[in-house]
């Protein structure tokens, strides 16, 4: 199934695009996605990282088909 | 009139006008989101103001923080601001605090204000502006900057989420506007965006942004909402313990930064690191001269008491520019 994923801060320059469509397995929670993607693109501090499914923040859900996933880093510029 | 144009509106009447005289705002951080946040407050007569910043305008600053002209470079940011924003209002009143925020000044001058602005450029401030507004019970309007991008939202507003709710780890990525680089216009309109979250709150009109994270991009043009859950766990532990300093551990592993650990040999925990220098208070005299002078020095002991006064002591009679207390001591820079 294809889920759509937004990339924001310096994680879109740590995997070098905004966005990106990726082919997953049926069932894929999204703490795998998570790992899957920190391991694919050495995502600094992950721990710190929050998701977004279809615009909710700290829900961990199985993903479903065209889900929208944003991976959000803190940051503290002013 | 001053405020006919504002008054002529139904969200605002001659009542809404007297909310906002009645109400007070504190300013934290007078840079590029302070500055903007600031003039539309000052000008639109939000009653009293504080603006607070322990730091001097530099040339640097120029190019987004708009309160500041060339004249001004070297002066006290808090003192210039108010300066010209009276100028622009002389019906509101504005203090000046040209100190940093801290956990010993926090609660007590939140508690003079009615709304909290983060106009901070680094976590541990915000994390402090977070507990304190916890425990004052106040709002704070929210906003951070990485180069073209900017986050915004409303935390503790009526029961809504805290910023720990949103994020309840840090990251060890501290990187200012100053390190990545900003368009001026960024902390600009994120300034003017928490301006206009206050004048929602006062003016109890419209949708505050109370348990959404604004994100924009002012390259790509896109402004996305997402819905922010409460950590209850994450508003408790603060209202149980007080303020939790947030450990600076990243700065840890900045090695363009050097702590100086000025307790005693006998003192536990040890913080092992290539980038931390040991010199006891005991014997600090005949080691003076091993300071390094230049790029950032992090002082500590265990509490934040003996290397305030050290600081201070080096400062005053030893001419060092550019040494900083851990507030918090040991436990703010480790774990546990």
């Amino acid at each position: 199934m294809k889920i759509n994923i937004k990339y924001f801060g310096m994680i879109a320059e740590t995997t070098g695009k905004n966005e990106e469509i990726l082919d997953v397995d049926e069932g894929m929670s999204t703490v795998e996605l998570k790992d899957r993607q920190i391991k694919t693109y050495q995502i600094a501090d992950p721990e710190s990282v929050q998701l977004a499914v279809n615009h909710n923040l700290n829900t961990e859900v199985e993903l479903k088909e065209g889900d929208e996933v944003a991976f959000l880093p803190p940051f503290a510029g002013g | 009139m001053r405020y006919d144009r504002q008054i002529k509106l139904d969200e605002v009447g001659f009542s809404g006008q007297e909310k906002l005289k009645n109400s007070s705002v504190l300013i934290v951080g007078i840079g590029g989101l302070g500055c903007p946040a600031a003039q539309y407050l000052v000008g639109g007569g939000v009653g009293r103001i504080g603006l607070m910043d322990h730091d001097r305008v530099s040339l640097s600053n120029l190019h987004r923080q708009v309160l500041f002209d060339e004249i001004d470079v070297g002066k006290s940011k808090a003192a210039v601001a108010k300066e010209k924003l009276q100028k622009l209002n002389s019906e509101v009143e504005i203090e000046v605090y040209q100190e940093a925020l801290t956990i010993v000044n926090a609660e007590t001058l939140f508690q003079q204000y009615d709304i909290i602005i983060d106009g901070t450029d680094n976590f541990e401030t915000k994390y402090l502006i977070n507990d304190a507004c916890i425990l004052t019970e106040k709002p704070w309007v929210y906003a951070s900057i990485y180069k073209h991008e900017g986050q915004l939202s409303v935390f503790n507003y009526k029961n809504g989420p805290s910023y720990r709710c949103l994020f309840p780890k840090t990251t060890q990525q501290n990187v200012s506007c100053e390190a990545t680089g900003v368009l001026g216009v960024t902390p600009g309109t994120l300034g003017m965006l928490q301006a206009t979250e206050v004048l929602k709150i006062i003016l109890e009109t419209g949708n505050v942004l109370s348990g959404k994270l604004k994100l924009i991009n002012i390259l790509s043009g896109t402004e996305q909402v997402m819905n922010i859950q409460s950590r209850p766990e994450e508003i408790e532990k603060i209202r149980n313990s007080g303020i939790i300093p947030v450990k600076i551990e990243c700065e840890l592993r900045d090695k363009s930064k050097t702590f100086l650990d000025i307790r005693e040999i006998f003192e536990q925990p040890k913080v092992a690191s290539d980038n931390v220098l040991q010199i006891p208070l005991s014997t600090i005299d005949e080691h003076i001269w091993e300071i390094p002078r230049e790029g950032e020095v992090l002082v500590f002991c265990q509490s934040g008491k003996r290397s305030k006064k050290l600081v201070d002591l080096l400062q005053a009679e030893y001419g060092f520019e550019n040494l900083k207390n851990v507030e918090g001591g040991i436990k703010t820079i480790i774990d546990g």
